[in-house]
């Protein structure tokens, strides 16, 4: 390296040239270095936090995590039988449950993350993606399984994508912040729910007008179940789609022209405009995909083992919300996030179902999901947040020359 | 240099960064009231060494002495209690405060103990200025003053802290020619102070202009500590580059062919309205380099946008080989044979995450062969940038290296390349060898001129008079968005430089 004396221009090799570069590049390269680690320790600091919270509250916190292990049905791969008769493969269906839907939240908001947008509207578009899929799916009894199934979760999809490109739009035209209008647009889809399952809406239950419930999904739209009891909430076909969406990001990322223009536009809208590529067109195209996924995660829990739905559990649902976190935690990498929504599938299930009451208190045991949930956002979030104010920074110090 | 008249000595400094030795041993000296300059291409270790004088790396080995003292210093808190200082290349200002505010910050002069004497401190910034000429208004907000008033305050808060030696790294990188001047007449006047400057620069021309003595550093080395009488800039640039540079362009007289870029009357507005570019006609032949001149910001951004499809004109024709061009996106300009170095090549020219082969393909990623039918072949995007990485000589990597770890002229290097390698008809060259060092200024420039010698029609735009002289067949001077000059043939400086002030306007 320091012996070819008499080049024009010395090589530098890019770890150098973040030594000496800018904080901006310095933060870059210790976000991409710490693509495993970043993520591994923030979960560990969660955890600790939490087993201290759990401590503080007199209940030994080893204990505590052991049985959400357990309750997570994890404690299946020292034992595993596919008998869902037993505790373990029952709890391990459960959490696969969750994490098919989290695997499709979290790629809704990691690919708008891609695009350079904050796609918070992960609710809102699993939501659009849960009612058409319940229309659809209680309506024409009479037609053919495979057809009735693949056109419900197309549906489903197809709407998600539709409510999420009308933040794109309003981005791509007037300029309204994504975050702002993707918030909005989860309150209006909230209130359609309310509107069409409540009392004497549209889609509520046309055997019982009293009840604010949906008509539940046909046996012809219900998607087979791989592992467990149909009656019981087994393991669906879907757990496959979500896996297969994993690899389909990871193919539109970085294997087509239009996952090019999607990374372009997110590192360097200036650049891709140079390049030839219309960046309003992709704001609007990144967003119809990433509510696409969000979608068909709506769509696969209603047909999968949902069927209806209540006007009651629609404020309780928070699986678009997690998507956020899970993405956050997969660093919006298609591994990441598949490993992340297993994480957190585990954990919403384990605290919920797994915590004996003698091992923590009852009122504890759902909110530590959240709190841990909370603390890892904190943490992941932290080194974006500092990278965007430093951007934010460098953008003023432009303006203010005249160049 | 007599030892009582050192202020600073740094002797045998040594740092090395995982895989690249950025300084060994390394000797500098420093007399008082000396103007000392620190000259070497891009990378060679010139900001490494300053960072260490100024306590923000560590040497690995090595002394620095002041004063006849051995110090350390463990960050630049330590080195500014010795009394030294540094203006970066890039400002540390707080814009939303004011020149006196970002002054005294750190160090504010009190009113009861806990509230900022503002009075005091506009008052202490006022005197330090006019004893230095240092022109600035200590109210005024830091996100209203021009960039050169920003290094000022820059200066001036190193002097409010006591500064003796003065760090300024690479100062004029960020200055139009007229500041750089009164930038020159503040250095003297700390000069006659007594002050010592260490001025950081790749710019042979400053560097004898105002230097007392020159110390070249080339990959890490110190090659030679010269007085500015008898250096040259044929000698230093030897000594930078470590092989003959031509600095003067070679180049023979155009054939011009057929006119292939046609502007008329075009009219173009910014984003905030103004009309910048106002009633523009010029055309450009194959085979020619046009030059654009003219003081930064009088619609040369804007004229290149409108050409390139980046901004839509408000009137005006664009025609490319006889082809009008309406309403054109930037893609339809690339499509009709427009190839474009942008000014930005960090902000514009490249993704900087992106890897070099992406960045090669930035223009053609959608075409055969590196996609089809909406699919990406990856392994054609490396073997393309493979082939321009060997051809235009660009080092520090390989296809797969992300384009923000190269230095900046192998940066330019790939942006060259791209725009070259798809065989425009028309070639913009906005600002190409703009932070490059000499070794990529003479590749560059030589480059321009085998391409305008291929049929190419050349249009360079550069806030470098020389550079526009040196290789333009015509030159045209932009001036308040109109063009205010044009020559063929031999010009002089002045005559041009007169023009780019709107000089005949003034001096009827």
């Amino acid at each position: 390296m320091t012996t070819d004396l008499g080049e024009p221009t010395p090589p530098i090799p890019p770890e150098q040239a973040a030594v000496t570069g800018t904080m901006a590049s310095r933060i870059s390269l210790r976000q991409r270095s710490g693509g495993v680690i970043v993520p591994v320790l923030t979960v560990v600091v969660a955890f600790l936090i939490g087993g201290v919270v759990v401590a503080a509250t007199g209940h030994n916190p080893l204990a505590a995590y052991r049985d959400i292990f357990n309750g997570a049905g994890l404690n299946w791969f020292f034992h595993p039988t596919t008998n869902t008769a037993n505790t373990a493969p029952y709890n391990l269906t459960q959490t696969l449950l969750q994490t098919t839907s989290l695997i499709l939240t979290g790629l809704a908001v990691a690919f708008a993350f891609r695009c350079g947008l904050f796609n918070i509207g992960g609710q809102g578009q699993y939501f659009v993606g849960l009612f058409v899929a319940n229309w659809i799916g209680a309506s024409w009894a009479t037609m053919a399984a495979g057809p009735h199934i693949v056109i419900a979760i197309l549906a489903a999809a197809a709407a998600g994508a539709v409510w999420a490109a009308i933040a794109g739009f309003l981005k791509a035209t007037v300029g309204a912040h994504e975050v702002i209008s993707t918030i909005m647009l989860n309150w209006i889809a909230i209130w359609i729910g309310t509107y069409l399952f409540g009392d004497g809406g549209p889609l509520q239950n046309s055997q019982n007008s009293a009840l604010p419930i949906s008509n539940d999904v046909t046996k012809s739209a219900q998607l087979p179940v791989i592992w467990g009891d149909q009656q019981l909430q087994g393991l669906h076909i879907g757990f496959f789609v979500a896996i297969a969406a994993l690899v389909v990001f990871w193919l539109i990322l970085n294997r087509t022209t239009l996952g090019y223009e999607v990374r372009a536009v997110g590192f360097n809208p200036e650049a891709a405009a140079y390049g030839g590529i219309s960046v309003k067109k992709n704001l609007i195209r990144a967003m119809a995909i990433s509510g696409a996924f969000a979608g068909l995660a709506g769509g696969l829990d209603m047909l999968g083992y949902l069927y209806r739905i209540g006007v009651s559990d629609i404020p309780a649902s928070g699986v678009g919300f997690l998507g956020i976190a899970v993405a956050l935690l997969g660093r919006n990498t298609a591994l990441g996030v598949g490993l992340g929504a297993f994480l957190f599938g585990a954990l919403l299930y384990g605290t919920t179902h797994g915590l004996q009451s003698g091992s923590i208190d009852p009122q504890l045991a759902g909110n530590l999901t959240y709190m841990i949930q909370g603390l890892i956002v904190l943490f992941v979030g932290a080194d974006v947040l500092i990278l965007y104010v430093w951007n934010t920074r460098r953008r003023l110090r432009r303006k203010t020359e005249p160049a | 240099m007599s030892a009582e008249g050192l202020v600073l000595e740094m002797r045998g400094i040594t740092k090395e960064f995982p895989g690249i030795l950025a300084n060994d041993h390394v000797d500098f000296q420093l007399a008082r009231g000396e103007v000392h300059a620190l000259l070497g291409e891009n990378g060679a270790g010139k900001s490494t060494l300053m960072n260490i004088l100024y306590g923000l790396y560590k040497a690995d080995e090595g002394q620095i002495i002041m004063r006849g003292k051995p110090v350390t210093f463990a960050s630049a808190k330590d080195a500014i209690e010795v009394g030294i200082g540094m203006v970066h290349q890039h400002f540390m200002l707080i814009p939303v405060m004011t020149v006196a505010e970002n002054i005294v910050l750190g160090n504010e002069p009190r009113r009861d103990g806990i509230l900022l004497d503002e009075a005091g401190a506009e008052q202490r910034v006022r005197e330090l200025s006019q004893r230095y000429g240092l022109v600035v208004d200590p109210s005024a907000l830091v996100s209203q003053i021009t960039v050169g008033q920003q290094q000022r305050v820059e200066i001036l808060k190193a002097l409010y802290r006591g500064a003796e030696i003065l760090i300024l790294d690479e100062p004029t990188a960020v200055l139009t020619p007229q500041e750089a001047t009164e930038l020159f007449g503040i250095i003297e006047s700390l000069r006659t102070d007594g002050k010592s400057i260490i001025f950081i620069s790749h710019k042979l021309n400053e560097v004898l202009e105002i230097a007392d003595r020159i110390t070249v550093l080339r990959r890490g080395k110190k090659i030679e500590t010269v007085p500015r009488e008898g250096a040259t800039e044929e000698l230093l640039a030897r000594a930078m580059v470590g092989r003959e540079v031509l600095l003067r362009v070679d180049k023979t007289s155009a054939k011009p062919g057929e006119v292939l870029l046609e502007v008329e009357d075009l009219h173009v507005f910014d984003e905030r309205g103004i009309e910048k570019v106002r009633g523009v006609s010029f055309s450009v032949r194959a085979g020619e380099i046009v030059g654009i001149a003219g003081v930064d910001g009088n619609g040369q951004t804007e004229l290149i946008d409108a050409i390139a499809g980046l901004r839509r004109a408000q009137s005006g024709i664009v025609r490319v080989a006889g082809r009008e061009c309406p309403h054109a996106t930037p893609r339809d300009m690339l499509d009709v044979g427009v190839g474009h170095i942008p000014e930005d090549r960090q902000r514009r020219g490249l993704v900087l995450e992106f890897t070099i082969a992406e960045n090669v393909a930035l223009h053609d990623y959608a075409k055969e062969p590196d996609a089809k039918w909406g699919w990406l072949f990856p392994a054609k995007l490396v073997e393309a940038a493979r082939l321009l990485i060997k051809q235009f000589d660009v080092r520090g990597g390989g296809p797969l290296t992300r384009a923000g770890g190269l230095s900046g002229g192998n940066q330019q290097k790939v942006v060259v390349a791209r725009e070259i390698a798809r065989d425009p008809k028309v070639l913009i060259a906005a600002q190409p060898t703009r932070g490059l060092d000499v070794g990529a200024i003479e590749y560059l420039h030589r480059r321009l001129v085998e391409e305008r010698d291929e049929g190419r029609a050349i249009l360079l735009i550069s806030l470098e008079l020389d550079e526009i002289l040196s290789l333009s067949d015509r030159i045209l001077v932009l001036y308040e968005g109109q063009i205010a000059g044009e020559h063929e043939g031999e010009v002089s400086e002045e005559e041009i430089g007169l023009e780019m002030l709107g000089g005949r306007r003034r001096a009827a």
